[in-house]
């Protein structure tokens, strides 16, 4: 369910660009933010927004790699595989993280934690090998550090009562 | 030493803050801008201090606005902070660090283009970047430096930040004014270029992050004072990004025509593992591979051109003898198939070719003939693909077999990769 809240963030920036279009990859982060992914109740409201069809606004929604189109883990671990982060030990590392989760590279744990995904080059060349944690970057990553990390999260999600939804990438 | 110009003060703590970037001449190159200048002296002044663009194109800025078509459609600015070119980590940097800068850029450039309207287009995956670029516009509207008459100057600015959502291509000129007006990242078919028609259809000019974040500098000094630094035709310093198999990699701001040992090897520390040097990449993965024996060349356009690759986006990537040709042209011509958008065959279907050939290569079932069917693929795509980014594909791989020929046919021969899949291992440090 996508909140008026939203709807109304929405049309504040339809209003805010020359033409109301161009809202569009925002508004699409905001649906995102609602529900975790690119719902079909979060297509309508971008939709109804900026008056344009869900088959033109999914088309759109489909091209971009930030847009899920299903549910994840609440976090969300991004592997930097770029030829840089490679050079500096990232397969080390995917494997690694693929092991200590239990899972491979594009799969959810199965107790909703840790999405772990390889994305392409995240800008952090010189900080190499990389990743982002729900767009929060971790830098220099060696294994310890990795495992210091998951450990980390871990604690905290254990701790605290799931929230309904975090909004990624805010 | 050479004097510093777009880093200078960037380790000054809360710079990104107003009141910490007003102390240190902050806004000062946009005070006498509006106060001392006329729209069109401020586009000679740039054209004299022959800034290039540093995205990649290295195009000279002040004849890129010069082209800026005249007619009554509104002119629009896209800064294009889409970072996403291999290799290249500096306009991350100058936004989290430095964005009033950015900002003061921004509105140099709008009032000299007599643009109203400037759009932020910054890469999805930089939130933390986006924020302190929001935040800095914010600041800049609550002091006046934006918006309605400026310091009472009679111009008026609009900024919108706006956030990409995740594809290399909207760094394109043309894909990144898709994205913006609300559509899938395909490129655009130029001419029209967007000087003529651009954003909503209306005059556009597209520069890069770091060449906006230089104009403060040279408003306040001068465009005789850029030009002092760097050759006849590459003016200034850029931040250089090295990475990969270097013990200290990192941004360097250097004079344009420093060359690429004095990098690698004074400010970088040299190879890894004391290893040697046995290829590097000379400004991001779009740009054909050199050899060690161009390591004196130095980093400024004209140079880099004549020793047969780009200086492009500033983005130095060093391979070591301990890595395999190979693996490394594979890991690179995959980013460019998960990257093309899809619109046009050759792009789509080559760069897809490209890895499944390469992946056997490296991995196994390599045949005699697929040296010359990368050749003849990479032929297919490079100059009869809609963009450039069909041509970068090939980069590395053209220049990857042309300097290490031996390596692929040694897998050839072998029916694998005789580093027997040495990949390069995360440090301990």
């Amino acid at each position: 369910m996508i909140s008026e809240q939203a709807k109304e963030r929405m049309r504040a920036l339809a209003s805010r660009y020359p033409v109301a279009r161009s809202a569009m990859l925002p508004a699409l982060h905001i649906a995102q933010g609602e529900e975790g992914y690119i719902t079909q109740a979060g297509l309508e409201a971008v939709a109804e927004v900026l008056n344009l069809t869900t088959d033109d606004v999914k088309s759109v929604a489909t091209f971009y790699t930030m847009y899920y189109h299903r549910p994840h883990g609440q976090k969300v671990v991004g592997v930097c595989t770029g030829i840089a982060c490679y050079l500096r030990g990232c397969d080390d590392l995917v494997e690694h993280l693929e092991q200590r989760l239990g899972i491979k590279r594009g799969e959810t744990t199965p107790d909703g934690n840790f999405t772990l995904e390889c994305v392409e080059c995240i800008a952090s060349c010189s900080t190499a090998p990389a990743m982002q944690v729900n767009g929060e970057f971790v830098e220099n990553v060696t294994l310890k550090l990795a495992d210091d990390l998951i450990d980390e999260l871990s604690r905290e999600m254990a701790a605290k009562k799931l929230e309904p939804r975090t909004e990624i990438h805010r | 030493m050479p004097e510093l110009i777009v880093t200078k003060n960037m380790d000054v703590p809360g710079l990104d803050t107003l009141e910490v970037y007003q102390q240190h001449d902050g806004y000062q190159g946009l005070k006498k801008a509006l106060n001392e200048y006329q729209p069109d002296e401020l586009v000679e002044m740039v054209k004299k201090s022959g800034l290039r663009g540093r995205g990649g194109a290295g195009f000279p800025t002040g004849m890129k606005w010069g082209f800026l078509a005249k007619n009554d459609k509104p002119r629009y600015l896209c800064c294009n902070s889409d970072e996403s070119e291999p290799g290249t980590c500096k306009d991350r940097m100058m936004m989290e660090k430095n964005p009033h800068q950015l900002v003061e850029g921004v509105a140099i450039c709008c009032y000299a283009c007599r643009i109203n309207t400037a759009f932020i287009f910054v890469r999805g995956e930089l939130p933390y970047a986006a924020r302190q670029v929001e935040r800095a516009v914010e600041e800049a509207y609550a002091a006046g430096y934006l918006g309605e008459n400026i310091l009472g100057s009679g111009y008026s600015l609009d900024v919108i930040v706006h956030r990409g959502a995740g594809a290399y291509i909207c760094g394109e000129e043309s894909a990144l004014m898709e994205a913006l007006e609300g559509r899938r990242g395909y490129p655009r078919l130029k001419p029209p270029f967007p000087a003529a028609v651009g954003v909503y259809g209306g005059p556009t000019v597209i520069n890069n992050c770091e060449t906006l974040s230089t104009l403060p500098a040279i408003l306040r000094n001068g465009a005789d004072w850029y030009a002092s630094v760097g050759t006849e035709k590459s003016k200034g310093t850029r931040v250089f990004c090295l990475s990969g198999q270097v013990k200290k990699p990192g941004l360097y701001e250097l004079p344009i025509n420093t060359s690429f040992r004095t990098l690698i090897y004074e400010h970088g520390g040299g190879i890894l593992h004391d290893r040697q040097i046995k290829a590097f990449v000379p400004g991001g993965s779009s740009a054909p591979l050199l050899a060690p024996d161009k390591l004196d060349v130095t980093m400024d356009y004209e140079s880099v051109a004549a020793a047969g690759s780009m200086a492009g986006a500033g983005a130095i990537i060093v391979i070591s003898d301990e890595t395999c040709i190979v693996s490394a042209v594979l890991r690179m011509t995959e980013f460019y198939r998960d990257e093309s958008c899809g619109k046009c065959t050759p792009c789509r279907e080559g760069t897809y070719w490209l890895t499944e050939i390469l992946h056997r290569l490296e991995h196994g079932g390599g045949k005699q003939k697929d040296l010359d069917l990368l050749l003849d693929v990479c032929d297919n795509i490079a100059g009869k693909s809609f963009c450039p980014l069909g041509d970068a594909a090939t980069s590395s791989i053209v220049s990857g077999i042309k300097l290490f020929r031996e390596e692929f046919a040694e897998h050839v021969r072998q029916g694998a990769c005789p580093m027997h899949g040495s990949r390069p291992r995360i440090e301990a440090r």
